[in-house]
């Protein structure tokens, strides 16, 4: 079993964030794991993106070139990536940002209109949570449980508080496609 | 951990105190926490002017017998490579990190291989060679790094630990339980040869770190000293790691980050019936060549892949010395290559035969044309003559012909002895006639004194 996922988006959009809870979450269900960012003279408000493989065997490769599961959290990381997802791939793109565009037929597409959802729980920065949700729901990679106990961790003693508002945001995203 | 993180952590775990260095992409991380963790276990973090005053503060914190450490990206690395030539000559042990990224010149901030020649084959000026460590993976590059420590103090040379953009800035799970307080190898001796301050007490030579030897006769001694440590490290602490060696007939040659996508190339391969293997060598010098001849049982063609146009396959070239095609693709630039591109090429050779090999297949297949085709002949001819001899015409006429044979041959036997007779006949009369002859010559003569 190897699982493979390529999200791209914004700088400041929490791209790279989802790739490292994806990561974190099935290190913790004691899966092989590597987590992979574009690294370049981007700053924030660039292009940003990370490759993340979880498997039952050791890595290979740790880029992903053909994206089984393509993230696009805005319209010119949808233009470059979806190219390039393998047939049959499963593409979640951030329907807030991204409308009136032609999508491919050969892949299974999942809007997710992250920033709207935020914005009805009152936090425009959990938009990112929507998306992760929306990736565990549509993936299974993990179980809902690992997810909650990584973004506890992740989160620490000082931002606890937090947990609350975005653990409801991946909640919304998973339902969207359960 | 991110690459970049654990080899500094790593260092850290293994009593390095000292780090000197000039910021550059793709290894910042390497620096960024050092600034951080030196000061807190007592130890001095210094960003220096430049990579040429880093290098030579190496010299002389290894020098003073302390563990040191410095890293760059490849175009630091060339600065520093006068430092090398001296820290070599001056035989002072240290650890220099080079997270490769694409050249020539400023090139690209992006991952590569193309510093392969200018680490295995002595950057600097002057006759050396240095151990250089080449980690796949974040958990490696601990373990390469803390190694690197042993190596230098056992050798009391550079060491180098070679990688590149990808496994710096990548993020892996690393366990450092085992990492953690690295005690130096049981083996070490204690560096007396460090230049720790003189005493006029002292019964001991006074410490000379130092790289120059005006007498060419001391200096060939010298360099005959640090060449038998070479020959040491050679012998002994030469590290790879094989994969799938024991029955492939194409082996991959591959190190660092593209010894794993080439895994990845190996595994769907391998899915497809194509017996693929790989060797993977973890140190580049000394380089594993015995590994590479040993798979010559099976292997009827290497590939060695690399983010380069081509330097490692010089050295597997020389392992395998000639005995088998040896090929070749690569990625240089900044670009990776990709799984499919390689799993593309291994399977073009497995499908081609080499060149040889279709020189032997076509011999062959000309040489069974022949035979069948003499075989044919020779049975239509054994047919054919079977039939004519078992042929009762044939065989009455070959009756007739021996009887014919034999009358005439009877005749032949007599008209020969008649013949014979008949020359010893005309053999004698010919003999009188000539005797005759001579007879009445004399004859005449003596007529002709008569005459007188």
């Amino acid at each position: 079993m190897e699982k493979q996922f390529l999200i791209a988006g914004f700088g400041g959009q929490g791209v790279l964030l989802i790739g490292q809870l994806i990561a974190k979450a099935a290190m913790r269900e004691e899966y092989e794991v590597s987590w992979m960012p574009s690294y370049g003279p981007e700053m924030r408000g660039g292009e940003a993106n990370c490759a993340v493989v979880i498997s039952d065997e050791e890595i290979g490769s740790p880029l992903v070139t053909e994206p089984p599961v393509l993230v696009a959290m805005n319209r010119p990381s949808l233009a470059k990536f979806m190219p390039k997802m393998a047939p049959g791939g499963i593409l979640l793109y951030n329907a807030s940002l991204i409308e009136d565009v032609e999508l491919r037929d050969d892949v299974t597409v999942i809007p997710v209109p992250c920033n709207q959802i935020a914005e009805e729980l009152g936090n425009q920065r959990t938009a990112n949570m929507v998306m992760l949700g929306a990736v565990l729901g549509a993936t299974q990679f993990v179980s809902a449980d690992s997810l909650k106990e990584t973004l506890r961790e992740w989160l620490g003693e000082k931002r606890a508080a937090m947990l609350d508002i975005n653990w409801q945001a991946i909640e919304r995203g998973q339902a969207l496609n359960a | 951990m991110k690459g970049n993180e654990a080899i500094a952590e790593a260092a850290i775990q293994a009593g390095c105190r000292f780090f000197f260095g000039y910021p550059i992409t793709p290894q910042n991380q390497i620096p960024e926490y050092m600034s951080k963790r030196m000061p807190q276990v007592g130890g001095c973090f210094l960003q220096s002017e430049s990579e040429v005053a880093a290098i030579n503060m190496v010299y002389g914190a290894g020098g003073a017998g302390a563990r040191v450490m410095t890293s760059s990206s490849s175009p630091g690395i060339s600065l520093k490579q006068e430092g090398i030539s001296y820290i070599v000559g001056a035989e002072v042990p240290c650890v220099i990190v080079n997270m490769v990224r694409g050249g020539p010149g400023l090139g690209s901030i992006q991952p590569a291989q193309s510093d392969y020649y200018q680490s295995t084959r002595g950057g600097g000026h002057g006759d050396y060679r240095m151990p250089v460590l080449a980690p796949g993976s974040v958990q490696e590059a601990v373990t390469l790094t803390q190694d690197a420590f042993d190596l230098a103090d056992r050798y009391r040379t550079p060491v180098m630990v070679l990688g590149d953009g990808l496994i710096g800035q990548m993020m892996e799970p690393v366990d450092m339980e085992q990492a953690s307080n690295r005690q130096p190898a049981a083996d070490l001796q204690e560096k007396t040869w460090a230049a720790t301050g003189h005493k006029p007490t002292q019964e001991a030579p006074r410490a000379i770190i130092n790289s120059l030897y005006i007498d060419p006769v001391v200096l060939e001694q010298h360099c005959m000293k640090l060449q038998a440590k070479y020959d040491a490290i050679e012998a002994a602490e030469c590290r790879w790691q094989e994969e799938m060696v024991d029955d492939a007939e194409i082996v991959i040659v591959a190190y660092g980050t593209t010894a794993r996508i080439a895994r990845s190339a190996m595994r769907k391969c391998r899915e497809k019936g194509i017996k693929v293997g790989m060797i993977r060598p973890i140190t580049l010098w000394p380089f594993p060549n015995a590994a590479i001849r040993a798979t010559l049982k099976t292997a009827k063609k290497f590939l060695c892949v690399e983010m380069s146009t081509g330097q490692m396959v010089d050295d597997v070239r020389l392992a395998v010395e000639g005995q088998r095609p040896v090929e070749f693709y690569g990625r240089t630039g900044g670009m990776v290559p990709t799984v499919g591109e390689i799993v593309e090429k291994l399977e073009g050779m497995a499908g081609e035969p080499s060149a040889v090999e279709q020189l032997i297949n076509q011999t062959t297949a000309a040489l069974d044309q022949a035979a069948t085709a003499a075989q044919e002949t020779f049975a239509g001819f054994g047919s054919k003559i079977d039939a004519k001899v078992n042929d009762p015409a044939f065989i009455e006429k070959t009756e007739a012909f021996k009887q014919k044979t034999g009358e005439l041959a009877d005749k032949a036997f007599d008209g020969l002895a008649k013949g014979a007779t008949l020359l010893g006949e005309i053999g004698s009369k010919a003999f009188g006639a000539l005797s005759d002859l001579i007879g009445g010559n004399k004859n005449q003569n003596n007529n002709k004194e008569g005459n007188e």
